[in-house]
């Protein structure tokens, strides 16, 4: 009964538009007429379609493992801080998670004006540009992913932060005794005891980057001619500005596998250590 | 050549016995010489905010140094707190995201009593099925709602499309699961016999989940609460996608439609709409840090 709510709600506003969209793929574009999989076969022929597919993976893999390996080295630097000074250190260092994606993008987007603005002017002291950051493709894909890593850093600091500090420091002691360098004592007592929370939390990501909307929207709306679309912000163009709803639909459904798979492996996570607890 | 054979064997020993505590405050240096790098790149974008919105348009366009204000001016916060427009939307959102989170827990803290405590037939796959749901981006989503609210909109006339109210049936889908999720979690921590003692001392369900669980589970309340406030505060799609017009748009997208003018990008005042856009989040995390760092590290370490 007190689930009542809960059940209607994800019946009719997530499992619903769910199934739908599968619907609303198969129609033509005035949506009276079944088309199959006319929309696939049209987006497969299309190379604008791959090149999107192209970008949201380079997008996703490539912020998820930059925001990964900054979490996992700043974590490390704020857990050698001691005490009350880590607090003040772990708090401004989650400011960007904390601010709105929408309202920080329009910072970075005023960073990398080219004309007036702050990156190319701190360049121009070292001789170095003035870098067209937006309009440029492959500094337009740098500049989006930067934005993304900028964001989403902070968040695999927290986490790995909290996983560090689960781990023993026995085990450290035992691994200086038998005489284990850093890298040592990072391969094998650090890395085996974070993993669940490295996997997860990098498959966690790997969704929401891989879905991110926000960021890409507000730099570069997908230019310089499309060269920094993913499905998310194409699926918008084509749907909703084009108002061609059922190939935006279609556009958005090609997301469903990879993030099916990444929730496959997550909820095999959580339910072993549901088991476990 | 002896000095040099002394250092190789002689030393070496030395070193070790000492190492321990200069070892850890070389660390410790290294550690704060890399934090202050990686605190500038993250701290750069809402400080650039704050000095640009401390300029007039004047100081923007003439190309001084842009990372320092020579002439401090209010006049961008005083124009935009005295737009009509500006209050609008910063009402909007406040509206939009304080009946959100009402919505949210009146939904999550009952069902998650239900899943913590109550076995019932499914509520395993239920619980299960909350936390996929959790996992479906709003990005997926966008388009079929649009076409559902809009056929909806056909049928009983009733004007759900481009009203901010719409955003409170669909901001919950995004809400409602991780709040769920990490209630279901706080409670099953609970221990079972506090439960027992309250059902024998002739409590009801009811009571049980007001006198006993919410306020021993206060904690994860509260980081729910926060969760659900700050997910809808930034919520930039759905707005985009169902509202258009200027009365009806919230924070983010009211930024975004109404000071860009065309390609006039008036940057001081975009800075500053940015900035008070960002202010509620901020305080609230600046007053509540522990509860939303509890919040944001329950998704995977409660489970």
């Amino acid at each position: 009964m007190l689930t009542l709510p809960l059940i209607i709600l994800i019946a009719l506003l997530v499992l619903y538009p769910a199934v739908y969209s599968i619907h609303l793929a198969t129609l033509n574009k005035s949506m009276q007429k079944f088309v199959g999989f006319g929309n696939f076969t049209f987006l497969f022929k299309r190379d604008t379609f791959w090149m999107v597919v192209k970008q949201s993976c380079i997008f996703a893999v490539t912020a998820v493992f930059f925001k990964a390996l900054i979490g996992f080295i700043v974590a490390h630097f704020v857990h050698n801080i001691p005490g009350k000074k880590q607090r003040k250190w772990r708090g401004m260092l989650l400011v960007p998670w904390v601010i709105p994606p929408a309202m920080s993008t329009l910072a970075w987007l005023w960073l990398f004006d080219p004309s007036y603005s702050a990156f190319n002017y701190t360049l121009s002291f070292f001789g170095i540009g003035p870098v067209n950051w937006l309009g440029d493709t492959a500094w337009a894909r740098f500049s989006v992913i930067l934005v993304n890593v900028w964001y989403g850093a902070p968040f695999f600091l927290i986490m790995y932060l909290a996983a560090l500090k689960s781990v023993p420091e026995q085990l450290y002691e035992a691994a200086a005794i038998d005489g284990a360098n850093w890298w040592q004592r990072i391969w094998y007592v650090t890395l085996p005891m974070m993993r669940n929370i490295i996997a997860i939390t990098t498959l966690f990501s790997l969704i929401v980057t891989f879905a991110n909307f926000d960021i890409v929207r507000i730099l570069t709306s997908g230019g310089p001619l499309d060269r920094t679309h993913i499905f998310a912000t194409w699926a918008f163009k084509v749907g909703i500005e084009g108002s061609d709803i059922p190939l935006g639909a279609s556009v958005s459904l090609f997301m469903v596998p990879i993030l099916a798979i990444a929730a496959i492996f997550i909820l095999r996570d959580v339910n072993k250590r549901g088991n476990e607890a | 050549m002896s000095t040099l054979a002394i250092d190789k064997s002689g030393p070496t020993r030395k070193v070790k016995l000492g190492s321990m505590s200069r070892d850890r405050t070389w660390a410790l240096r290294w550690s704060y010489f890399f934090l202050v790098l990686f605190a500038i790149f993250f701290l750069t974008p809402p400080l650039y905010m704050l000095i640009t919105s401390l300029k007039s348009s004047a100081e923007i366009s003439a190309a001084t140094n842009p990372w320092w204000v020579f002439h401090p001016t209010l006049s961008n916060y005083v124009e935009l707190l005295t737009s009509n427009q500006f209050l609008r939307f910063f009402w909007n959102s406040s509206m939009v995201a304080i009946m959100v989170v009402i919505v949210t827990m009146l939904i999550s803290v009952p069902a998650a009593f239900a899943l913590a405590r109550m076995k019932f037939w499914g509520s395993a796959t239920l619980a299960t099925g909350v936390f996929l749901t959790y996992l479906i981006p709003d990005s997926l989503l966008f388009i079929p709602l649009f076409k559902m609210l809009a056929t909806v909109q056909e049928w009983t006339g009733i004007t759900l499309l481009n009203r901010w109210y719409v955003l409170l049936f669909i901001y919950p889908t995004l809400t409602v699961p991780f709040c769920t999720w990490i209630m279901i979690g706080y409670f099953a921590s609970i221990p079972k016999e506090l439960d027992e003692a309250a059902l024998i001392d002739g409590a009801s369900w009811l009571q049980t989940l007001t006198r006993i669980f919410i306020p021993v589970a206060l904690p994860g309340l509260i980081a729910a609460t926060i969760f659900a406030f700050t997910v809808s505060w930034a919520q930039f799609l759905y707005p985009l996608v169902f509202t258009t017009s200027v009365d009806q748009l919230v924070l983010p997208v009211g930024i975004i439609t109404s000071l860009i003018k065309g390609d006039v990008f008036n940057w001081g005042q975009i800075m500053t709409g940015a900035l008070l856009g960002a202010a509620p989040p901020l305080i609230i995390y600046a007053f509540l840090m522990d509860y939303y760092i509890a919040g944001l590290t329950a998704g995977a370490t409660k489970g």
